[in-house]
């Protein structure tokens, strides 16, 4: 079976896995949600309103059964209710995800557009003081983690420039383009930096495996300038595990944006999740792990395929 | 040992080791209790101090002394880090290993099971697990050790795979060594060095990922001293004593630097064609 063939036969079946995994996890967490979502107020109800209340949430139904319920009605977009907004979980869910899909883009888009150019630089200068710089940047990048990072920004905006990222409100995009840069720009750096880091390692490296090769070589002979040989013949094959890379950290920054969003105080769908664990809103833990997983999932599929498109060994040999 | 020399002797790879070396023994320092001063214990009429002779890191808002509070809480991210990576490569070896052994059905099932529990962002998966069992110190161990389990299961099931069909592992097969013995001597004993730098690399991971849900609050609970927890506490305070979020902000990054560092050089001298390929 081809490669291609196998992801996809795998695909909805991992789905189903990671909807099993969620369903369970959140019925292991203990006390009943009518408790949960009243808090003390529970105690007040009569056992009659209690049932009434357990029906209309269904979680009167046996497991297997509220399970089937929830997956036929995720297909329909259906992800249940929230206690805590007593709204769709699904239009929560749409109101929240712009933010961190623009967050986690801009991220990305800030990490190839600081990441390729400085792996290549580095390649190019292999073993020089300016390859030692990138280097050790990068290294500094990786081992910085988001909410350090975060802090620091927000500590030299407001002590040294006296501004304070504006924090807690979110403009969208299309209602004032550059407010809202305003608004993401500081997040993105936050949550693209060691990102950068890693595109910059990879690209490096990347780089150096393809200089080395024949064709190159052939290429520079044959008289091609450097600066040619670098950007026209290297650089479109070295960029291919970079575009894996992209893939599988797209994810990573969607999760990442949980940390981010908590420093600035972003309405996104990390700060939704953050909030509906503690205010223990079941039907929105479930609808919003799944439904970053599904974006997860369906980035990585999208990668593959468009590493299968760039590299025809994938395509045609089999893996 | 030989390993140990060749780390020192890698330029980047002795920056690494000594960082470790620095960080567990601190954390040693704090488990004997020789922390300046009671990381716990609140001086009223010194709060928020910057730091001097008599506390060097400066006071927190409670008056604890800065410094003892980092060194415990060096000594809560070691433990925390270490404890979830040894749970991750054991948990992982062991399906990796018997995934590849065992083969077809058992090798589809297993790798797919890992297949899901990586189809999570890992914070989101750790989230899922606090969820579930309540923020503290034992969840985080088992929140870090679970997202990590699927790596090390597919580090090890693929130079397993093509051990598994090595000679010396049929001739061994041939004259009747058992199944435990073959596992463990041939195959698990040549898979001791793509372990080893995925270790050192989980590490990093783990630290960082420790500091990040403390930093949530989800992590170590107070009042147990964590350098995730320290620095968001730093931050409504940062323009009155920048010294709360410096120390414990420059502590995570150092420390999670030293096991990425020592990682990489492990890879350069493990693997002779990754020679000055990594950054």
């Amino acid at each position: 079976m081809s490669y291609l063939a196998q992801r996809l036969l795998i695909f909805p079946l991992i789905l189903l896995g990671v909807s099993v995994l969620v369903f369970v996890s959140i019925r292991l967490i203990p006390g009943d949600a009518i408790t949960a979502m009243l808090g003390t107020e529970a105690g007040m109800l009569t056992p009659a309103q209690r049932a009434s209340l357990a029906t209309y949430f269904g979680i009167d139904q046996p497991v297997w059964s509220q399970y089937l319920r929830w997956l036929t009605g995720l297909f329909q977009g259906d992800f249940g209710v929230s206690t805590i907004y007593a709204r769709p979980v699904f239009s929560v869910i749409l109101e929240r995800f712009p933010l961190t899909l623009e967050l986690a883009l801009l991220a990305m888009l800030i990490a190839l557009c600081v990441g390729v150019p400085l792996g290549v630089l580095a390649a190019t200068r292999n073993g020089r003081a300016s390859d030692l710089g990138v280097r050790l940047l990068a290294m500094l990048g990786q081992s910085t983690p988001s909410f350090v990072l975060g802090i620091l920004i927000i500590f030299v905006l407001s002590v040294y420039f006296g501004v304070v990222p504006s924090m807690g409100s979110f403009t969208p995009l299309l209602q004032d383009p550059l407010a809202n840069l305003g608004q993401l720009i500081f997040p993105a750096i936050t949550l693209g930096f060691a990102f950068a880091a890693s595109v910059t390692r990879i690209s490096r490296s990347a780089m150096l495996d393809v200089l080395s090769e024949d064709y190159v070589r052939t290429a520079r002979s044959k008289g091609v300038s450097a600066m040619s040989v670098v950007w026209h013949h290297a650089l479109p094959n070295a960029l291919i595990p970079v575009v894996t890379l992209s893939g599988v950290e797209f994810g990573y920054l969607l999760g990442g944006a949980v940390i981010v969003e908590q420093i600035f105080a972003l309405p996104g769908l990390g700060r939704l999740v953050l909030d509906a664990i503690s205010q223990r809103d079941y039907a929105l833990v479930q609808g919003t792990v799944i439904f970053i997983a599904f974006n997860f999932l369906v980035v990585n599929l999208l990668v593959d395929l468009a590493y299968a498109a760039l590299d025809p060994r994938i395509r045609l040999g089999g893996r | 040992m030989s390993i140990l020399r060749a780390l020192i002797r890698h330029p980047s790879g002795r920056i690494g080791v000594v960082i470790i070396g620095l960080y567990l023994l601190v954390a040693l320092a704090a488990l004997l209790g020789l922390t300046p001063h009671s990381p716990l214990k609140m001086f009223a009429i010194d709060r928020l101090k910057p730091p001097s002779l008599t506390y060097w890191m400066g006071t927190d808002l409670l008056g604890r002394d800065t410094l003892s509070r980092l060194m415990t809480g060096i000594g809560q991210s070691m433990y925390i880090a270490f404890a979830a990576v040894a749970f991750a490569t054991l948990a992982g070896t062991v399906i990796g290993l018997l995934a590849a052994w065992w083969g077809t059905l058992w090798d589809g099932i297993l790798m797919r099971l890992m297949d899901v529990l990586l189809a999570f962002p890992a914070i989101l998966l750790a989230l899922l697990i606090i969820a579930i069992v309540g923020p503290g110190t034992w969840t985080s161990i088992t929140a870090i050790g679970i997202v990590y389990t699927p790596i090390f299961a597919r580090v090890v099931r693929g130079p397993a795979l093509s051990l598994k069909q090595r000679d010396f592992v049929d001739a061994a097969r041939t004259f009747g060594s058992s199944q435990s013995y073959v596992l463990t001597r041939h195959l698990l004993l040549n898979l001791v060095a793509p372990l080893a730098v995925q270790v050192t690399l989980a590490l990093a991971w783990a630290l960082l990922t420790e500091a990040g849900l403390s930093f949530l609050g989800l992590g170590t609970q107070p009042p147990t001293p964590s350098l995730g927890l320290m620095l968001s506490e730093s931050k409504n305070l940062m323009q009155q004593a920048p010294w709360l979020m410096l120390f414990p902000a420059l502590t995570i990054m150092l420390g999670i630097l030293g096991f990425n560092l020592t990682g990489d050089a492990l890879r350069d001298i493990l693997d002779p064609r990754t020679q000055g390929r990594t950054a």
